[in-house]
């Protein structure tokens, strides 16, 4: 069962919802405060939606000074899971831990709607139970949701098969190639827009999330198989 | 220490889409102006600030955009100088 720390930062909202659909897929999920530093030995990182520090300044531009970042930060580079949910995936871009940046909607406007994303990767520690080409359905809720970079960051993206998801039938933000979530070059770090834990359970409009969530479980598996068989013949057992 | 006023500019880097601007230069026409070519919304901050010289606020108040005021993807910025 893998230890999930869901960050929560002033402002954070949709915190409760990604513990609950943590849970839901049988990990062992809890919050870590923002001005914690310890992540109480975290197998995956997840931040969650909102609007930390009201957004002030720039989406997530306060939030990636928070104590618990540098924390993040080393779970990241040392290879750990990390995934943010719209703020959360501002913050990772202003943390620099994901390339580029995040910008208002083209069509200035807050939307709350569902939205469209075709899975474009399955190498990532949450999208390893999808299939490449699947569209799901998942909730959007951003005013600042239009993923941008430079040329050469775009290019990097889409040669290294780092765009996960991509916008179909509608792009609702303007984002640069359609993009909805991307991962970093170590595959690890994984920011999405929508919201696969508004979405994870047939009573909340349809399944299409949950196995962003039920791919760490399955990650954690695998792992620890590998561990164990690295041990000897007489450990084996998944 | 002299206290100087530190006004800072951040702008929406001019190849990207600066949504707030069009619809502003939108408005702007259906008033009438229809001398505006182009808007673009940016932010401005001004900063009280203890430095020994101009040039030391000045370096200071752009090690502060590059650190928080300003995201260098997507915006740049400039810095001056007030009197104290």
């Amino acid at each position: 069962m893998p230890r999930v720390a869901v960050v929560v930062f002033p402002g954070s909202n949709c915190d409760a919802d990604t513990l609950a659909a943590a849970r839901a897929a049988g990990c062992d999920a809890y919050y870590v405060w923002h001005r914690d530093t310890d992540l109480q030995r975290a197998d995956v990182v997840v931040l969650p939606g909102g609007f930390s520090y009201g957004d002030y300044l720039r989406s997530g531009a306060i939030a990636r000074f928070s104590p618990v970042m540098a924390s993040v930060a080393a779970h990241a580079r040392a290879g750990g899971p990390v995934l943010g949910i719209c703020n959360g995936f501002q913050i990772l871009c202003e943390a620099g831990l994901l390339p580029g940046g995040l910008m208002r909607n083209a069509r200035q406007r807050f939307l709350s709607r569902p939205a469209w994303v075709r899975v474009e990767s399955t190498d990532t520690p949450f999208t390893r139970l999808y299939q490449v080409g699947e569209v799901l359905e998942l909730p959007i809720a951003h005013g600042d949701g239009r993923y941008v970079a430079d040329p050469g960051t775009t290019a990097e993206l889409e040669a290294g098969d780092r765009v996960v998801w991509r916008y179909v039938r509608d792009n609702p933000n303007g984002s640069t190639n359609e993009i909805a979530g991307i991962c970093n070059a170590g595959r690890n770090v994984v920011g999405i827009m929508p919201h696969p834990e508004r979405r994870n359970a047939p009573v909340l409009g349809g399944p299409d999330g949950a196995r962003v969530f039920l791919s760490m479980e399955a990650r954690n598996a695998t792992q620890h198989a590998v561990d164990v068989r690295a041990v000897g013949d007489r450990h084996l057992r998944v | 220490m002299t206290a100087y006023r530190v006004e800072v500019r951040v702008m929406p880097r001019a190849a990207l889409l600066d949504p707030q601007g069009q619809a502003v230069e939108h408005a702007l026409h259906a008033l009438g102006f229809g001398e505006v070519a182009r808007v673009r919304v940016g932010k401005h901050l001004l900063l009280d600030v203890e430095a020994a010289s101009r040039d030391e606020a000045a370096a200071r108040a752009r090690a502060m955009c590059d650190r928080l005021l300003a995201n260098p993807v997507t915006e740049d910025f400039d810095v001056a100088v007030g009197t104290g």
